[in-house]
């Protein structure tokens, strides 16, 4: 991979099944803000060309699909895809656009655009694992990127963004490390998500785990103690959270005395148990769950 | 006679197309096509009612706020516990919902809508001091032009210094946005999908600190919703003003009761009031008993229209008659528009409440419009500032009603069985959830969003949804994708994620769900 200073990075933007919440999510990046991103630099030196993205570009139509047709000419650029992908009736359910009376869905501009791409970027729960997108019984066939990818032989390097939405320090954290470290250098787990950002546990970091030790648990949702009673699957959940805190450090889940949902697991939102009930067995962590779950 | 395909449309949330036949520069027909579903509802059977309040919100991220809303007040319902939320977990959920639904207004109006009115590109005209300005004029004078250009043609009609004033308030709307929802997150827990919103109340303990922060947040989000946002509208509407005529739609609007106030020590009372408006300002109350689906255009099989309470459908996306997989909400078989236009005519004509009675006519005297300009693409974004506006004045006040250590939450027991309702104003109109509950686990769960009221295909009797009918006779210049069109549309404000319902294909027990 070679990335040079000052020749700016398309990137291109794909939605499939979605709900717009990991864009909302990204929209409220601070540093870099969406005025740095978008007009300046994201690294000073490195900058990002939104050539395609549904929500912010003027042109709509032919002239959008045009755009990212030109697009794709130009090899080597970035693609962040959020949502699911459906592959039943042939991706009929998720179609992203038309031209000349052709219908175009996501299953085939993913195909089309991942095998040019510099690398691949799975953003979202939906995108990473297939999510909410996908949940059971998943009438649409709702795929991931990597699904689509180890199906069709892709090899274009990708890497996973979960969360239900992603924290927009994950994605652009990742790009950041990417550019200044390269591709090959950046840390991934078994799921293929960046070891900065989800390397731990919520519940290695938890600032309720002195309750949880000492074992003073809350009886009811607005009392003190930890959690783990009423719901919180911290103890299964790989995510820095309890460090990083969302929108502008103001609060976090388990900062506003909520129970955490497992929004960045494989296993989200089916396989994570009642929301606001006891995780089912803690001794199975959560990256063998999933397996246990698919011998089934 | 010729037909014009518009797809994708891009700057909303979703997916959508749009059909028009157009003869000599008319639109004479239109079909508007949802062209994505998930299946949401079908994994909220057999899951803890509890946890639809997380799961609705996933419905979309640009609104889950009021998902969460509407979801928690069905809870709320079926638990028998409407009456016993104890003050401060009805105030910060009004907090969510007013801060958060202001974001979005803001987030529509510039970054969705604006460059349907401004042309960034003539900011390289700009001579001055501001600083953003001069980041973008240097973004351009570089080469740069992506994602605004290419684009098709646009009647630009500001001229350079208002163009430029307004693409400054373009990139500040960015920061506004975020500082929103970090304020609303004081309370909600997370921006998108709030996590503090639980059946009996809020999670989040108040403190002292918590609320003064939230207060202090406030000042400048108001401050760009009154004299940045409003005005920017205004100018707008005076600019652009044939869009005071163009777009009328069906002109039959419907609205529930939202943001709940205390009044002789009950919450009884409510900031928007509910109901429906015909023919202009004729003002009567809603009963949602009226409300059904019809399918005769969507891809399911043919039923009868069905109320929401026992909604059922069966997927046929081979379905001839079909063009979408949004339904057709109807109430007592007529066409209704939901939205902020709603909201306010309804409160306006229904409540007579003086604060927004002199609000809304004194910024239509500033247009020279009166209230049959609310129903028109300008009229549509010139409602959605005033319901910024009515919401942020009374945030300070519910901000300083909430109480630093008293509870948040009240207690309580889950009924094995039971049903519930929750509806609220969402920023894109009237929400509705529906919830049925067997064996303590949820039997049946339907929603009806405001974009599936707005955005919904001809029904049995052959009556456009409201796009459509604010597209029929419109008058376009001719291109692939004519901005009129485009206009038309995001003036609604569309919410494709939300609007599109499917079931299960195989699985009939299911198919009683409405899928998101």
């Amino acid at each position: 991979m070679d990335l040079k200073k000052s020749a700016p990075i398309s990137v291109i933007s794909i939605q499939g099944q979605n709900c717009t919440g990991c864009v909302t999510s990204i929209l409220c990046s601070e540093y870099p803000s969406i005025k740095n991103l978008l007009l300046q630099d994201i690294i000073p030196g490195f900058k990002l060309e939104f050539v395609f993205h549904p929500n912010i570009m003027t042109a709509s139509g032919n002239l959008a699909i045009e755009i990212l047709e030109n697009a794709a000419k130009k090899k080597g650029y970035v693609l962040i895809i959020d949502g699911a992908i459906p592959i039943a009736g042939n991706g009929i359910y998720c179609v992203t656009g038309e031209k000349d009376g052709r219908k175009y869905t996501i299953l085939e501009e993913t195909l089309k655009l991942s095998p040019d791409a510099m690398f691949v970027i799975a953003l979202g729960t939906c995108a990473s694992f297939g999510g909410i997108a996908a949940g059971n019984p998943n009438p649409t066939g709702a795929q991931s990127v990597g699904d689509i990818f180890s199906s069709n032989n892709i090899k274009t390097p990708f890497i996973n963004i979960p969360g239900c939405p992603p924290h927009p320090d994950w994605l652009f954290g990742t790009i950041e490390e990417i550019l200044t470290k390269g591709l090959e250098n950046v840390q991934l787990d078994d799921f293929k998500r960046p070891k900065t950002y989800f390397g731990k546990l919520i519940h290695e970091n938890c600032p309720n785990r002195a309750y949880f030790d000492e074992g003073k648990f809350a009886k009811k949702l607005g009392d003190e103690g930890c959690l783990y009673e009423l719901g919180c699957k911290g103890p299964i959940t790989y995510a820095d959270c309890p460090k990083r805190l969302w929108n502008g450090r103001t609060n976090w889940v388990i900062g506003c005395g909520a129970p955490c949902n497992s929004c960045t697991s494989p296993e989200y939102p089916d396989f994570v148990g009642d929301f606001y009930e006891r995780i089912i067995d803690l001794e199975v962590p959560a990256n063998e769950k999933k397996v246990k779950i698919e011998e089934k | 006679m010729k037909k014009i395909v518009i797809h994708p449309i891009t700057r909303i949330e979703g997916h959508l197309k749009v059909e028009a036949m157009v003869d000599d520069g008319q639109v004479k027909d239109a079909n508007i096509s949802g062209t994505m579903f998930r299946g949401i509802e079908i994994m909220l059977k057999g899951r803890d009612p509890r946890d639809a309040v997380m799961i609705t919100q996933r419905i979309c991220g640009v609104c889950p706020e009021p998902h969460a809303i509407a979801s928690v007040s069905a809870v709320d319902d079926y638990a028998g516990l409407t009456d016993k939320i104890p003050d401060n977990g009805i105030l910060m959920r009004n907090l969510i919902l007013g801060t958060r639904s202001i974001a979005d207004h803001i987030l529509h109006f510039y970054i969705l809508s604006g460059l349907d009115y401004i042309d960034p590109a003539r900011v390289l005209e700009y001579e001055g001091r501001n600083k953003d300005l001069n980041i973008l004029k240097y973004f351009l004078e570089q080469g740069y032009s992506n994602p605004f250009l290419p684009r098709d043609e646009i009647d630009y009609k500001f001229d350079a210094k208002t163009t430029s004033m307004i693409a400054g308030h373009y990139i500040k709307a960015l920061d506004i946005y975020r500082k929103a929802q970090q304020a609303a997150t004081i309370f909600g827990g997370k921006w998108p999908h709030d996590s503090a919103i639980v059946a009996g109340g809020v999670t989040e303990k108040l403190t002292s600190d918590k609320i003064t922060e939230f207060i202090w947040r406030l000042e400048e989000i108001l401050d760009f919703a009154n004299n940045y946002y409003l005005p920017d509208v205004i100018a707008v509407a005076k600019t652009y003003s044939e869009y005071l005529e163009i777009g009328k739609g069906c002109q039959n609007l419907l609205a529930y009761d939202s943001y709940r106030l205390k009044s002789n020590g009950s919450y009884d009372d409510t900031l928007l009031k509910g109901g429906l408006v015909n023919n202009i300002d004729k003002y009567s109350e809603i009963d949602i008993n009226q409300i059904t689906e019809d399918v005769t255009h969507s891809w399911y099989k043919d039923l009868e229209p069905l109320s929401p309470g026992s909604g059922k459908t069966e997927p046929a996306s081979e379905k001839e008659a079909g063009y979408s997989w949004i339904k057709s909400p109807r109430y007592n078989g007529k066409v209704y528009e939901v939205g902020p236009i709603a909201d306010i005519l309804s409160t306006y004509l229904g409540k007579k409440d003086p604060y927004i009675v002199d609000a809304v006519n004194s910024a239509l005297s500033e247009i020279g419009g009166n209230l049959s300009s609310m129903y028109s693409v300008a009229g549509r974004h010139f409602g959605r500032a005033l319901s910024a506006k009515i919401v942020a004045d009374q945030l300070l006040k519910w901000a300083e009603q909430l109480r630093a250590g008293e509870p948040t939450t009240v207690e309580y027991e889950l009924p094995s069985e039971g049903k519930g309702i929750g509806l609220c104003s969402a920023p894109r109109g009237a929400l509705g959830h529906w919830l049925n509950v067997k064996d303590g686990r949820i039997s049946n769960y339907q929603v009806i969003t405001p974009t599936a009221w707005n955005a919904s295909p001809k029904d049995k009797d052959g009556q456009p949804g409201p796009y459509e009918q604010a597209l029929i006779g419109l008058k376009i210049k001719e291109s692939s994708s004519p901005i009129e069109i485009l206009r038309v549309i995001r003036s609604f404000d569309p919410c494709t994620a939300c609007a599109v319902h499917i079931i299960t294909p195989k699985r009939d027990t299911i198919a009683k769900y409405k899928i998101i």
